[in-house]
């Protein structure tokens, strides 16, 4: 019985395969915050005169605000006065055209990521908008998007090219005042991707971020907005890996989305930030806010993540359903081993009548990693027949780690139905031992067994995504199991 | 040739304890290539531990004795070495795996074997129709290949999904842990049909069963009585049929 259990101890701890330093001039801002600082931000872009002064209100109602600890996860203080809050690989004269003009060697840390370019851009037909610390450098597959009249660039672009979408859009789904990381984000933030797809369009191919974070003391806080008009639909890769260092690093993210009427966004995130050594030194914090708004009748949005990475995750991808018959979904796999810390989960908002939600989640932690599902489904008094299916199970392996559900249910509406299923289970010694008997390794069958536990998120995935999901799965719980 | 005289299976003077308890108590066996053979015996006396002893089972306490496979130290080898130089152990309770594609266990599995033996992958396509024609003699549904593995099986489609797994992994030691309780009389022909189909002189089965009924349609040739964790007796296919005549009791009585 426990012969098992130490023989899988010992099996993980295949290192993190994407920490190494790219050595590239950058253009640093000095560490601290001030209105100086968000000006120059806004100035280093060109940003209009709205955009910096939404940045301005943001900076000053963040100063008001305290820094949020209800999460079930433990850090030391952050001082925000020590980070530096612009970097950007120094510009070539008027920025890279091509490929061709993009910096070698950032396009070898790509291929070390397992991004390679020019390779998914022809073969998977990925339009992949590479985020290089703060500033876009590369974007592909701009001409056939272009042709469907989809819009898919880098945030700072959007803001010369379209800013009236901007104007109307930024912030309608995460306002400024949201929380303390969207608010300092929302103040600070550096680059990200801009995407609107027009009235009834498809959208041609799936589009790809890899975002990544590379210099030192840098925090990084992009900010992604994406509107699907009136019947379009479009799907959203979004892929994250970091370097390796001792020192912890912050990631808040903002993503909003807005889907109006019959359109359907499908968002799916891959995380592997640097989750820390197995002593738990170093690692990101990922304090994202995610937010979809079915602003139309019939809109759909769908979130699917799989987090592997980081030291301490606290993201909440959500749905606002406010048009009748909407549909907002939550698929997610959160893996946490060594001193990984996650508090993750949703929200479904349900405001329009004949609502849907489903919530899918897959908790797995080893080690002495702590997984937390914190999950709110809130029927609103106007959301008449509305429904909410959710699902939440847990895996454990081992005696160390801890896995915490909080489901938050607030049902205003008599005529809503909520409906929950929750279970924890560990990776049965049968199991372990049914796929030994038939010639499989036990680290083959633990990975097998666990895919299977995930199986229903997986199956979500875009069919590359999903392989890569599975091996990232694999390496961030080597040497788990109990 | 030889086959006929180095035992591809010898068990000497075995003793296995599990948590402190003695469990086998001097178990000694031979199998040769091209033999079925039947060890029956009361619930508890061992049959089991046996089978899950020679596949490798962590938790089982060998204090004495030793099993040689293919002449060699089966004890020595990993569950999973033990299963690619052929040795197959059907369970008695086969577990879920919830998830888990059936499909994709087996073909694991196949290739877990083919690498061992310097193969390349198998082609998904050919594997399917190896698997597809395996399971029309098991009376298995197509509907199977897309469910995960065991997954809300009836146990009589369990013991089913053991023989196709075997069937198609081609072991040469297949140890088969009461795949016939709890069958119906046409699932156990089709059973008795599966096992019956890769006999050959190169191979070699044990049928661990309680009932004689199996051994009508799988003829041994040497029926073993484990009692109290030791073979209390050996004979040809009579000895089954006595058996249930007069009961354990009868063997174990002369072995106390
Ligand atoms: N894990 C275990 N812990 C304690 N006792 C066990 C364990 N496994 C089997 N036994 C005991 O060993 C004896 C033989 O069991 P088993 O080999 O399953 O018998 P059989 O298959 O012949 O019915 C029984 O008394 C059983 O209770
Ligand atoms: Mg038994």
């Amino acid at each position: 019985m426990s012969g098992n259990a130490r023989q899988l101890e010992t099996l993980i701890a295949r290192g993190y395969q994407h920490g190494f330093v790219t050595e590239i001039d950058a253009d640093t801002v000095a560490p601290g915050l001030d209105e100086d600082v968000v000006r120059l931000i806004s100035r280093k872009k060109q940003e209009p005169a709205f955009l910096t002064e939404w940045r301005l209100k943001a900076l000053r109602h963040w100063l008001t605000m305290r820094e949020p600890h209800w999460a079930h996860v433990k850090f030391a203080p952050i001082d925000y006065q020590s980070i530096s809050y612009y970097s950007a690989p120094k510009a070539r004269k008027d920025g890279p055209k091509s490929l061709d003009e993009v910096d070698p060697k950032l396009l070898e840390t790509y291929e070390k990521l397992g991004v390679p370019l020019h390779e998914r851009a022809r073969l998977a037909g990925v339009a992949v908008d590479a985020v290089f610390d703060s500033v876009s450098v590369a974007t592909t597959f701009k001409e056939r998007l272009a042709a469907a009249g989809v819009v898919f660039c880098p945030f700072s672009e959007a803001v010369r090219t379209h800013p009236q979408l901007l104007e109307q859009y930024l912030g309608s789904v995460v306002p400024y005042t949201d929380n303390f990381f969207a608010t300092l984000n929302s103040a600070v933030f550096s680059d990200g991707s801009f995407v609107y797809v027009p009235k009834g369009v498809r959208c041609p191919m799936e589009l790809s971020t890899y975002f990544r974070i590379n210099a030192m003391n840098t925090g990084q806080f992009e900010r992604t907005l994406i509107i699907a008009d009136v019947g379009s639909y479009v799907s959203y890769l979004e892929g994250c890996s970091a370097p390796q260092r001792d020192e912890n690093q912050l990631h808040a993210a903002v993503v909003e989305l807005i889907a109006l009427d019959d359109a359907y966004i499908k968002y799916s995130t891959v995380q592997n930030w640097y989750p820390g050594d197995a002593h738990g030194v170093g690692g990101i914090y990922n304090f994202v806010t995610k937010r979809g708004e079915c602003r139309g009748r019939r809109a759909h949005i769908s979130w699917t993540q799989v987090e592997t990475g980081s030291a301490i995750t606290w993201k909440y991808p959500s749905c606002v359903l406010r048009g009748e018959g909407s549909i907002g979904e939550f698929y997610s796999v959160a893996t946490v081993n060594h001193y990984q810390q996650a508090d993750t989960g949703t929200k479904m908002i349900h405001i329009g009548p004949d609502t849907r939600s489903t919530i899918i989640s897959k908790g797995i932690s080893a080690g002495h990693g702590q997984n937390t599902y914190r999950g709110l489904v809130k029927m609103l008094p106007s959301a008449h027949g509305a429904r909410n299916f959710t699902q939440c199970d847990s895996l454990l392996m081992g005696g160390q780690c801890g896995a915490h559900t909080f489901p938050y249910v607030e049902v205003k509406n008599p005529s809503a139905t909520v409906e929950h299923e929750a279970s924890t289970s560990k990776i049965s010694e049968d199991q372990l031992f049914y796929c030994l008997a038939r010639g499989i390794t036990e680290e083959d069958a633990v990975n097998m067994i666990v895919s299977g536990f995930c199986k229903s998120v997986f199956k979500e995935l875009p069919m590359e995504f999903a392989v890569e999901a599975q091996a990232l799965l694999a390496v961030s719980l080597e040497g788990a199991v109990g | 040739m030889t086959a006929s005289r180095t035992p591809l299976l010898a068990i000497n003077g075995l003793h296995v304890t599990v948590e402190g308890k003695q469990i086998l108590n001097g178990l000694t066996l031979q199998v040769r290539a091209g033999e079925v053979h039947a060890i029956m015996g009361p619930n508890g006396s061992g049959k089991s531990t046996l089978a899950h002893v020679l596949a490798g089972r962590p938790g089982y306490q060998i204090t004495a004795g030793t099993v040689s496979y293919e002449g060699r130290d089966l004890l020595a080898l990993a569950p999973e070495e033990r299963a690619r130089q052929g040795v197959f152990l059907g369970f008695q309770y086969p577990v879920e795996i919830p998830g888990v594609n059936n499909v994709y266990l087996l073909k694991a599995a196949v290739n877990a074997v083919r690498k061992q033996r310097g193969l390349p992958e198998v082609d998904a396509f050919e594997f399917l129709g190896l698997v597809r024609d395996k399971m029309k003699l098991m009376h298995i549904e197509d509907s199977f290949l897309s469910r995960g593995v065991n997954e809300g099986f009836s146990g009589g489609e369990k013991k089913r999904n053991e023989v196709l797994q075997m069937l198609v992994l081609e072991p040469r030691l297949a140890i088969l842990d009461e795949t016939d309780s709890g069958l119906d009389i046409d699932a156990l022909k089709v059973v008795a049909a599966g096992v019956n189909s890769q006999r050959s002189p190169e191979r070699a089965c044990v049928l661990v069963t309680h009932y004689q009924r199996l051994l009508e349609y799988v003829v041994p040739d040497i029926v073993h009585v484990l009692v109290r964790g030791r073979i209390a007796r050996s004979g040809d296919r009579t000895l089954a049929l006595e058996l249930e005549r007069r009961g354990y009791d009868w063997v174990s009585g002369e072995a106390a």
